[in-house]
């Protein structure tokens, strides 16, 4: 079974090596780290957009490279990508450019905020491409390291604690997921995803760990779930990201919210759900609860911040609400086809969901670096008024970034949500229809934050407030014009993880 | 009631002109995005090119029409339909498409003459306004998304408009951004329709879930076509009653919130706070009715599985919804003084007029009575615009005062619109239109209540336009300043909708019911015999007592007297109380206040403090623990991180909160239990796997 596979060119090490090496020039680079990092990251994304175009048409891995590496103890070094892993390789590519485009205010060690940031990048990479647990579970961790000391070293004035929590309370679910994980290997003696998802599939995953270790499988499913949950985060283990979401500098909040909010979510549906379906719906009820109170207590959690980084915090929390919603909701056994269908659109909605969620909330959050660059800092929500006289276009284009993330139909934000409450309300119409209670709260904090911001007098102190200038126009209209695209020919997307969908519920046993 | 049953049969292919049909919502929306990149002094580039694309839709909208009507003349009604699919997933598709049928062929020629004359007239309304350009933008825009429900054949399509729709009425009733009631009243609209979108969009995910479709028609295999309505009609719901039934009424309260009926009315009279155009476009002519058009468009849903000669719950309740509008509505426009909210309160209860028409009259009733009063109702508030512009902007009727004189133009087109809207007996095409809805209400089996409110609503009607008819054109000039005539540009709409206002009336009379027979397929005899038909007299007679009593009562009371403003109204002065019930919206936004918006603020405070407290707390508490543990732990504790970042984290964990002091500088303690986790756990593994 171990043995060497690849198609040509290794693409997927190339794409995780290239913001390595990136980053080792950005540290030595001089004053030219950004331009750098810029580089590696524009060629991250060129790479990334040949591995999303030239996927397996029947939505299994493709660029599949397979190399023992400790053989004894079941790791290999097995890297593919599906339409799931390239979506969020794209994203990723994408999140990154921006948070680097974002980033032009470094003053202090910017060589090494860059190389930070690559690695971090490296380690997306390495995660969404990994088709063995330790080699998966190195770059989970590595991410970490860097996002936290950009949180730690780069932060607002309560960056310590942020961090620190950020790390800590990852880490304690990172655990919990690798001493469950553990159990598995204990009783399988693979680590290999695919492995593993066939013998879950069958039920035979069960029965061995079942042998080996007694009926833990339950305790398994929920070790692992919990280092998910933290990462998304579920509530109620997401008291860690208004902290660190409003701590990091807005450009690193980019990066958290936009790609490794949706390595928890990638984890749920390339490990939980096809390792754990069963005891996943076993134990349905109670994550849907779960899935429903992150969406609607974080909608309305955001109602009450003031700052507009935790607002945009906690409305990041509301719709990876939406996400959990579709994935807990999907795990039911499909007794017909009409239920095979609504998991279909769940699964597609959830897709669709992380990566817009990523552009949008990525984003929000930029405009978010660009306000606080012409206000010195200031970013409470009561601060402001009547931005829009003086800064019209700052104006219109964050407001379209905000109704994206309201779900305004024509814009990205919609689609997915549109799909997963598709799937969800006939698997679990309860949770749905409480759910949309989420939508119509965050209209009204997304409103507000319009209504506070940009509408009513001008208070003498913005009167000036700059407008954004061309160079910033170029660069936030790809982002605004993708969002656009999405939001009217969300096909584009769709085509290219559909199959991986199918082919995922074909694996999953519930 | 419509069943149809002799109509003409459907003419189905698609022809060149539905093949085109898009285009009619698309040129005004590419004239938006071109505006929106035009520099704020291009200004008569903008108007022209707003105003150009709107006519050049009307001109295809009218081919349209006409390949209805010669489709309807030469005996066969046209159904047709271009569909693709949007979206593939599982295998399963997302089909989006438009149809081209009398229901829309009539509502887009309707929204794209009245929209052309309101385009014209803000040209000379809008003047001088800084932000001309951006204005027309969104007219545009809201052109082209309001024609793009018109056109949906598709409730996921009709969805998506729906929703542009409501994002150019928010932009353009906070149009003026800097007065911060105009944004609060924005944010206010757009949320409470929302409310009713929810309700909306779960309603198209169940009919999408049921019937595998969301397009209207697709021959035979549509979701709300026979095939599909019989499995909705089988599917139970809850509490007895079918998915047909439960997805209707959702989708009703959609219709709800965008057509201001109770309970979601309370955004519409705040909608004023808009310039006057858009009070005339948006929240009187034309998007409040979608939410009527929107009933009319799923009809075969709402009547799906309806015994002979009876109802069903869905209509029902439309009917009672819609009867309950109607009066509560014009109960309140009785007593308020502001000339554009009286207007606003008067489309809320004609709103209600509509969908109770719908609901015991069929599709041509309500539609009917849509297509009139959006004729009217856009005169009246185009009026109003003018009389505002020439009175400097005043809107309090109590403050104006014998403009008769002054402008002569307004207040002749006024009056028609005026007796158009109070029902004034066969002159007026709103009589017509009414009369239809009352003489459907009399024959409904199932109860006679809202005939008996409709009655009284007409008689509040044509009360309360007396009332401000009276207040603004007649007695004497209680303003400041001279008053004058409004410039050809904006009075010349006004005649022509005047005009209309009244030769409407002649497609819908029980003589030659053009309308009716039009809409629902069917030949339209003329017969000048039904005048003479004892029922159609007593009807007549009935509405001219009703409406001469209204107009009677009001000039009695109100006819030619110069109020002023600190003087209390005659009404007031007969019973106070009630008065000041009316006059303050009969408490509802206070209501809603002390209920919904207090309870979603304090909930946010609940989840604020649970975060904060309890699912914090519950970290705090852990972290202590382990740290506590992590203390007698000192065997481990030998400088694995080194110790400047101890002292980092001790310097920073000084500035934190609680958290921060139970956790800083206990991360290499976490590293710590990691590392012993992962050595015992290796050393498991290793024993474990000897043989």
């Amino acid at each position: 079974m171990i043995g060497t596979q690849t198609n040509g060119i290794p693409m997927l090490t190339l794409l995780a090596a290239l913001p390595i090496v990136g980053a080792v020039i950005a540290l030595f680079a001089g004053k030219s780290a950004r331009l750098i990092a810029m580089l590696a990251a524009v060629a991250s994304l060129a790479v990334a957009l040949v591995v999303w175009a030239h996927l397996p048409s029947d939505g299994s891995m493709g660029f599949v490279e397979r190399v023992a590496w400790a053989p004894s103890l079941g790791v290999e070094y097995h890297l593919g990508a599906d339409g799931l892993s390239a979506l969020m390789l794209v994203l990723s590519a994408i999140v990154a450019l921006m948070s680097i485009d974002a980033a032009h205010r470094v003053h202090r060690q910017p060589n090494l905020y860059f190389a930070l940031v690559l690695l971090l990048e490296a380690g997306l990479f390495g995660a969404f491409t990994a088709q063995n647990f330790f080699h998966w579970f190195l770059f989970w961790e590595l991410s970490l390291i860097p996002a936290f000391f950009l949180i730690k070293l780069w932060g607002g004035s309560k960056r310590g604690p942020a961090a620190t929590q950020f790390f800590v309370y990852t880490m304690a679910g990172s655990v919990a997921l690798l001493l469950a994980f553990l159990g598995v290997f204990l009783a399988t003696g693979s680590m290999d995803f695919e492995h593993l998802t066939l013998l879950a599939s069958t039920g035979e995953l069960e029965q061995i760990v079942t042998a080996h270790l007694g009926p833990v499988m339950p305790w398994l499913a929920v070790g692992v779930l919990a280092g998910f949950a933290v990462k998304v985060p579920l509530m109620p283990f997401h008291t860690w990201l208004p902290a660190a979401y409003s701590e990091a500098p807005s450009p690193v909040t980019m990066l958290l919210t936009g790609t490794m909010s949706k390595m928890g979510v990638y984890g749920m549906l390339r490990i939980a759900l096809p390792l754990f379906g069963v005891q996943i719906t076993a134990m349905r009820t109670p994550l849907l609860v779960l899935a429903v109170a992150t969406v609607v207590m974080g909608a309305w959690a955001a109602a009450a911040q003031k700052d507009l980084k935790r607002v945009f915090a906690y409305s990041s929390v509301n719709h990876l609400g939406y996400c959990m919603l579709g994935i807990f909701a999907l795990a039911v056994p499909a007794t017909s086809a009409a239920m095979q269908a609504s998991q279909a659109a769940a699964l597609n909605g959830v897709i669709l969901q992380m990566f817009n969620h990523g552009i949008t909330a990525a984003l929000l959050f930029w405009f978010i670096a660009l306000l606080q660059e012409r206000s010195g800092g200031i970013r409470g929500i009561d601060d402001f008024g009547g931005l829009r006289k003086p800064a019209p276009v700052f104006a219109g284009l964050m407001g379209i970034a905000l109704f994206s993330s309201l779900g305004l139909p024509g814009l990205n934000g919609f689609v997915g949500e549109f799909l997963i409450f598709r799937g969800v309300f006939p698997l679990a119409w309860v949770a749905a229809t409480v759910s949309v209670l989420g939508l119509l709260v965050t209209a009204a904090v997304i409103l507000t934050v319009i209504q506070k911001v940009f509408t009513g007098p001008v208070p003498e102190r913005w009167a000036e407030f700059p407008d954004l200038h061309t160079g910033e126009r170029l660069a936030l209209a790809p982002v605004i014009a993708l969002m656009l695209l999405i939001g009217l020919l969300p096909q584009l997307i769709v085509d290219g993880i559909n199959p991986t969908v199918v082919n995922l519920l074909a694996h999953w046993r519930f | 009631m419509m069943q149809g049953t002799n109509g003409f049969a459907f003419q189905t292919a698609a022809s060149g002109i539905t093949q085109i049909l898009w285009l009619i919502p698309a040129i005004p929306m590419v004239a938006a995005g071109v505006i929106a990149l035009l520099k704020q002094p291009r200004r008569k580039l903008a108007a022209t090119l707003a105003i150009g694309s709107l006519a050049f839709s009307l001109l295809i909208a009218l081919a349209a029409f006409g390949h209805v009507l010669s489709g309807w003349t030469s005996g066969h009604a046209v159904r047709e339909t271009a569909n693709f699919t949007w979206l593939q997933f599982g295998t399963s598709t997302v089909d989006l498409g438009w149809v081209l049928d009398p229901l829309s062929a009539l509502m887009l020629v309707m929204v794209t003459f009245v929209g052309l004359l309101i385009f014209i007239y803000s040209t000379g309304y809008m003047a001088h306004d800084e932000n001309f350009t951006r204005f027309f933008c969104f007219l545009s825009l809201f052109a082209g998304a309001m024609l793009g429900v018109v056109i949906a054949n598709s409730l996921l399509l009709l969805f998506m408009c729906w929703e542009l729709v409501g994002l150019t009425s928010y932009l353009l009733i906070g149009f003026w951004y800097q007065r911060p009631s105009a944004a609060a009243a924005a944010k206010k609209a757009f949320l409470t329709t929302r409310v009713g979108d929810i309700f909306f969009l779960l309603g198209i995910v169940w009919l999408f879930a049921q019937t595998g479709t969301l397009l209207f028609y697709n021959g035979g295999a549509g979701g709300i076509e026979q095939t599909a309505l019989n499995g909705l009609l089988a599917a139970p719901a809850a509490l007895g009653l079918s998915a047909a039934t439960v997805i209707g009424l959702l989708i009703f309260a959609g219709a709800a919130g965008k057509s201001g009926q109770l309970p979601l009315h309370v955004w519409l009279p705040d909608a004023m706070e808009g310039p006057t155009p858009v009070s005339a476009l948006i929240h009187a002519a034309t998007m409040v009715a979608a939410g009527v058009y929107l009933v009319a468009r799923v009809y075969p849903l709402m009547q799906a599985g309806m015994p002979a000669g009876g109802t069903t719950t869905a209509l029902t309740v439309v009917t009672w919804v819609g009867a309950a509008t109607a009066v509560f509505a014009a109960l309140i426009a009785v007593a308020q003084n502001d000339i554009k909210r009286i207007l606003a309160y008067s489309t809320v209860s004609q709103l209600g007029y509509m969908m109770a028409g719908l609901g015991l009259g069929g599709v041509a009733v309500g539609m009917f009575h849509l297509i009139t009063h959006a004729f009217f109702k856009a005169l009246l508030f185009m009026g109003a615009g003018s009389v505002i512009h020439g009175v400097h902007e005043e809107q309090d009727v109590r403050k104006m005062g014998g403009l008769r004189k002054a402008m002569p133009l307004t207040f002749a087109t006024y009056a028609i619109g005026m007796l158009a809207l109070s029902g004034f007996p066969i002159i007026f095409s709103g009589f017509w239109s009414k009369d239809g809805i009352l003489e459907a209400a009399k024959d409904a089996h199932f109860s006679k209540g809202p005939f008996w409110l409709l009655v009284f609503g007409a008689v509040l009607t044509a009360l309360y336009m007396t009332r401000q008819v009276s207040y603004v054109f007649f007695g004497k000039w209680r303003g400041h300043g001279h008053a004058h005539e409004s410039p050809k540009v904006m009075t010349t709409p006004l005649a022509i909708l005047a005009f209309f206002a009244i030769a409407l009336g002649v497609i819908g009379t029980p003589a030659w019911p053009w309308f009716r027979s039009f809409l629902e397929g069917h030949a339209a005899a003329v017969e000048f015999g039904k005048f003479g038909e004892s029922e159609f007299l007593v009807l007549l007679l009935t509405s001219t007592v009703i409406v001469l009593f209204g107009i009677g009562f009001g000039w009695l009371l109100y006819g030619s007297k110069s109020p002023v403003p600190e003087e209390r109204d005659v009404l007031e002065k007969a019973a106070p109380p009630v008065w000041a019930a009316l006059r303050d919206r009969l408490y509802v936004d206070e209501f809603y206040g002390v209920t919904f918006i207090a309870f979603y603020k304090w909930w946010a405070k609940v989840a604020d403090w649970l975060d904060r407290r309890v699912w914090g707390g519950i970290v705090v508490l852990v972290i202590w623990a382990f740290s506590r543990l992590a203390h007698f732990d000192r065997f481990f504790d030998n400088e694995w991180v080194n110790g400047g970042f101890d002292k980092g984290c001790e310097e920073l964990s000084s500035g934190g909160g609680l958290l921060a002091r139970v956790q800083s500088g206990r991360t290499q303690t976490y590293l710590r239990l990691l590392a012993v986790a992962v050595v015992v756990l290796a050393v498991i593994l290793i024993w474990s796997s000897r043989p």
